[in-house]
C-alpha cells in the first residue's frame, strides 16, 4: 500500500496548493474586479453580507494577509464558499450542491464506457496490428483533437435538431415532469443523457485506445506471451494473459486523462445546456459570479482527486507488485 | 524506414557532436504520417501569418443591416455570414492568427519551462528531484482547465487581449507532463558513459544538462511540444469559447461561441457554415500535429508501426536490444510513455 500512501500525500499536497492558489489569485489579479462586483452588490444585500465578502476578498479590511488566509481556512472547512452574486440569497455551496449529481452521473458513466470500450478496441487493435482497425486511429485522433464542445455542437444540430432522434437540451422534461423515482421521470433522464454521454465517450475513447494499443504491442512480444502461444492456449487466453500487464499504465495513467476529460464534459454541458456543474459555471462567467467560479475550481478539483485516489485503489488491487513492497 | 539512421538518439545515446545530426535531420522524412502533418502544418501556420491580410472583408463589421438571419454561403460570401451579416470567411481567417500564435507560444513556454525542471530533477536528483517532481505531479492531477477560468475571470475582461501573454498563463498549466517524461529520460542518460566521462572531466553541470544530455533528448523535446501545441490550441479554443477571453477578440473560439449562443437561442435552423469550419480548423490543426507525434513515435519506437507501411513480415521479431523489459521480464508500467508513443491521454484538445 506504499504507492496509494504516496499518492495519497501527492493529493493532500495538490488540495493546500489548489486552495491557497484560490486564495491568492482575486489579491494578485490587477485592478481589482471584485471591488465593482460587490459595489454594484450593495444595494440589495445586507451589510452582513457586504462585510462578509469584503472580508473574503480582503477588501476594507484591516486583517493582516495571514488573518485573511486563517480566516479563509475557517470558512473552508465549515463548508462555506460565500455567497453567490448572481442566484443572491443562495450560497455557493447549495448552488453547487444542486447541480454536482448530474454531472457526476453523466461524467461517471461516459469515463467507465470510454475506458471500457477503448482499451476493449486497443486490444483488438494491437492483436490484429495492420487491420483496418488501425486506419481508424487518424480519425479517432481527429476527434480527439477537436475540441469537446465542437463534437457536442455538431451532435445537437444533426441528431437532435435536424434528426430530431434526441432532445436538445436540459437534464430532464422540464415542462411536463417533476424529479422523483417515477418510471416517465427516469426514462427521461436517460433520453437527455445518451447524446451528452455518447459526445465524452467519442471525445474520449481514442486516447484510451492509442495508449491500450501501443502498450499491448510492447507486451505481445514478451516471452510469456510467446509461451503462452506455444503452448497452445486458445487465443482468447493467451490475449487475457497479454492484456492483463498491459492495461496497468492505462490504470495509472488514469489521472492524467481524468482531467481533461472532467473539463470537457463541463464544456459539453454547456452545449447541451445540461444542468450540472459546467452550465453553472457558464453562468457565473457570464454574470461575473466570482465566488461561485471560486467555489466551482475548488469542488472540480477536489472531485478529480478523489477520483484519482479510486484508480490508485484500482491499481493497487490489480498488480500484486505495489502490495509486496507495503 | 528501416532502422537506419536516424532512429533512437534516445534509445543508442552517443555523445553527440554539434553539428552532426544535422543532415540527417534535413532529409524528408519517408513516412506518410509525418509528411502529411507536416504539409498540414506548414499550411496553417502560413494562413496565421497571413489570414488576416488576405481576409476579403473587416471580420467585425456588420455587411448589412437587412437581416437578422444567417446567410449561406455565395458567391460574395464563400463561407456565407453570421447572425448580423459578419463574414464568416473573414473572421476565419483574421481568427486563425489570434489562435496559432497563442497556441506557438504556449508550446515553446511550456516545453522550455519541461526542459529546465525535467532534466534539472532527473539530472540532480536528491531533495531537488523530490521537490520539483512534486511540483510537476501537483500541476499534472490539478484540473487545468477550472483554475485558467478562474485567472482568466478576474483578469480584466475588457481590456484588449494580449495573444503572447494568454499563452504564457496557458503554458503554466501545461509544462508538467513534458518535464516528468525528460526527467525520466534523463535519469536513464545519467549513468551513462560519456556523461560519466564529463563529470569527470570536470565540466559543470549546467554544461553537462544542455550541452551532453539535452542533445540526446531532441525526440522527447519534439514530442513534448507538439502536445502541448495541441493542448494550447484545445485549452484557448475552449477559454475563448467559454467567453472569458474577450469575445471581441477574433479566435476560432471566439468564433464557436457566438455560432453556439445564435445556435442555442433559437434552435430552428442549422447554420453549418457558421460553427463547422472554425471547429474543423481546430480539430485538423491538432490532428496535423498529433500525426507528426506519431511520425516521431514510429520512428523511435518501429515496434509501433503497421505492418503495412513498412513492408516488414507481420510477426518480424524486435530487435531485442531495445531494452524494454523490466526486471523479471515484465514490461514496466512505469516508464516513459512518451517514448513509447501514445500517452494514455494526449493533451490534444482535451480541455476542450
Amino acid at each position: 500500500m506504499r504507492l496509494v500512501a504516496r499518492r495519497l500525500a501527492l493529493y493532500l499536497v495538490t488540495a493546500l496548493v489548489a486552495i491557497t492558489v484560490n486564495f491568492f489569485i482575486p489579491r494578485l489579479m490587477p485592478g481589482n474586479p471584485v471591488e465593482a462586483a460587490i459595489g454594484q452588490m450593495r444595494s440589495r444585500v445586507t451589510p452582513q453580507t457586504i462585510a462578509a465578502l469584503d472580508l473574503q476578498y480582503g477588501l476594507n479590511t484591516r486583517l493582516s494577509l495571514w488573518g485573511q488566509y486563517l480566516h479563509y481556512w475557517h470558512q473552508l472547512l465549515h463548508g462555506d464558499l460565500g455567497v453567490s452574486f448572481s442566484a443572491y440569497p443562495a450560497t455557493v455551496a447549495s448552488v453547487i450542491r444542486a447541480a454536482l449529481p448530474w454531472t457526476i452521473g453523466l461524467v461517471g458513466t461516459a469515463t467507465v464506457i470510454s475506458f471500457a470500450l477503448g482499451t476493449l478496441t486497443g486490444i483488438a487493435a494491437a492483436w490484429r496490428r495492420g487491420s483496418w482497425l488501425d486506419s481508424l486511429l487518424p480519425a479517432m485522433t481527429f476527434f480527439q483533437a477537436a475540441p469537446y464542445f465542437f463534437v457536442a455542437i455538431l451532435a445537437v444540430a444533426l441528431f437532435a435538431t435536424k434528426l430530431g432522434w434526441f432532445p436538445q437540451n436540459s437534464g430532464y422534461d422540464t415542462t411536463t415532469l417533476n424529479p422523483g423515482l417515477t418510471w416517465p421521470f427516469i426514462a427521461s433522464l436517460i433520453d437527455h443523457a445518451v447524446l451528452p454521454a455518447l459526445t465524452i465517450v467519442v471525445g474520449s475513447v481514442a486516447g484510451w485506445v492509442i495508449g491500450m494499443r501501443n502498450m499491448m504491442l510492447t507486451t505481445m512480444d514478451e516471452d510469456y506471451v510467446l509461451i503462452a502461444r506455444a503452448k497452445g492456449l486458445r487465443t482468447a487466453r493467451v490475449i487475457a494473459y497479454a492484456a492483463r500487464n498491459a492495461i496497468l499504465p492505462s490504470v495509472s495513467g488514469f489521472s492524467l486523462a481524468i482531467g481533461f476529460v472532467v473539463s470537457g464534459a463541463l464544456l459539453t454541458e454547456i452545449v447541451f445546456s445540461y444542468p450540472g456543474i459546467g452550465y453553472v459555471l457558464y453562468q457565473a462567467i457570464g454574470s461575473e459570479d466570482y465566488p461561485l467560479l471560486q467555489g466551482i475550481f475548488l469542488v472540480v478539483t477536489f472531485a478529480v482527486l478523489a477520483a484519482n485516489l479510486l484508480a490508485d485503489f484500482a491499481y493497487a488491487f490489480l498488480d500484486p507488485r505495489t502490495r509486496q513492497e507495503g | 524506414m528501416s532502422l537506419a539512421p536516424g532512429v533512437p538518439m534516445a534509445a543508442q545515446p552517443a555523445p553527440s557532436l554539434p553539428g552532426r545530426g544535422h543532415a540527417r535531420m534535413l532529409r524528408l522524412p519517408r513516412s506518410l504520417k509525418i509528411r502529411v502533418g507536416l504539409g498540414m502544418a506548414v499550411f496553417f501556420t502560413i494562413v496565421a501569418v497571413i489570414g488576416p491580410w488576405i481576409a476579403p472583408y473587416n471580420p467585425s463589421a456588420s455587411l448589412s443591416t437587412t437581416s437578422g438571419v444567417p446567410q449561406p454561403p455565395s458567391a460574395a460570401h464563400w463561407l456565407g455570414t453570421t447572425q448580423v451579416q459578419q463574414d464568416v470567411l473573414s473572421q476565419l481567417l483574421a481568427g486563425g492568427r489570434s489562435t496559432i500564435l497563442v497556441s506557438l507560444v504556449a508550446g515553446a513556454v511550456a516545453t522550455i519551462l519541461a526542459i529546465a525542471f525535467g532534466v534539472t530533477a532527473g539530472y540532480a536528483g536528491g531533495w531537488l528531484d523530490d521537490l520539483l517532481s512534486m511540483l510537476a505531479n501537483v500541476f499534472l492531477v490539478m484540473p487545468a482547465l477550472p483554475l485558467l477560468i478562474v485567472i482568466f475571470g478576474f483578469l480584466s475582461r475588457t481590456a484588449s487581449p494580449n495573444d503572447v501573454l494568454i499563452g504564457l498563463v496557458i503554458s503554466v498549466t501545461g509544462w508538467a507532463y513534458g518535464a516528468r517524461v525528460m526527467r525520466a529520460q534523463t535519469l536513464s542518460l545519467r549513468g551513462r558513459d560519456f556523461v560519466l566521462a564529463a563529470r569527470i572531466a570536470g565540466e559543470r553541470a549546467w554544461r553537462i544538462m544542455a550541452f551532453e544530455i539535452l542533445p540526446n533528448l531532441v525526440p522527447v523535446v519534439a514530442t513534448s511540444f507538439l502536445f502541448t501545441v495541441i493542448y494550447g490550441v484545445g485549452t484557448y479554443t475552449a477559454l475563448s469559447f467559454l467567453g472569458v477571453i474577450s469575445v471581441a477578440h477574433w479566435s476560432w473560439g471566439t468564433m464557436l461561441y457566438w455560432a453556439q449562443s445564435a445556435q442555442a437561442a433559437q434552435q430552428v435552423h442549422i447554420e453549418w457554415w457558421w460553427f463547422l469550419p472554425p471547429g474543423l480548423a481546430v480539430g485538423l490543426f491538432g490532428t496535423a500535429l498529433a500525426l507528426l507525434n506519431f511520425g516521431i513515435d514510429e520512428f523511435v519506437n518501429p515496434r509501433l508501426r503497421a505492418a503495412g507501411l513498412t513492408g516488414r513480415p507481420r510477426r518480424a521479431r524486435p530487435d531485442r536490444r531495445a531494452g524494454r523489459a523490466g526486471p523479471g521480464g515484465r514490461p514496466r508500467p512505469d516508464r516513459p510513455r512518451a517514448a513509447a508513443g501514445g500517452a494514455p491521454a494526449p493533451r490534444g484538445g482535451q480541455a476542450a
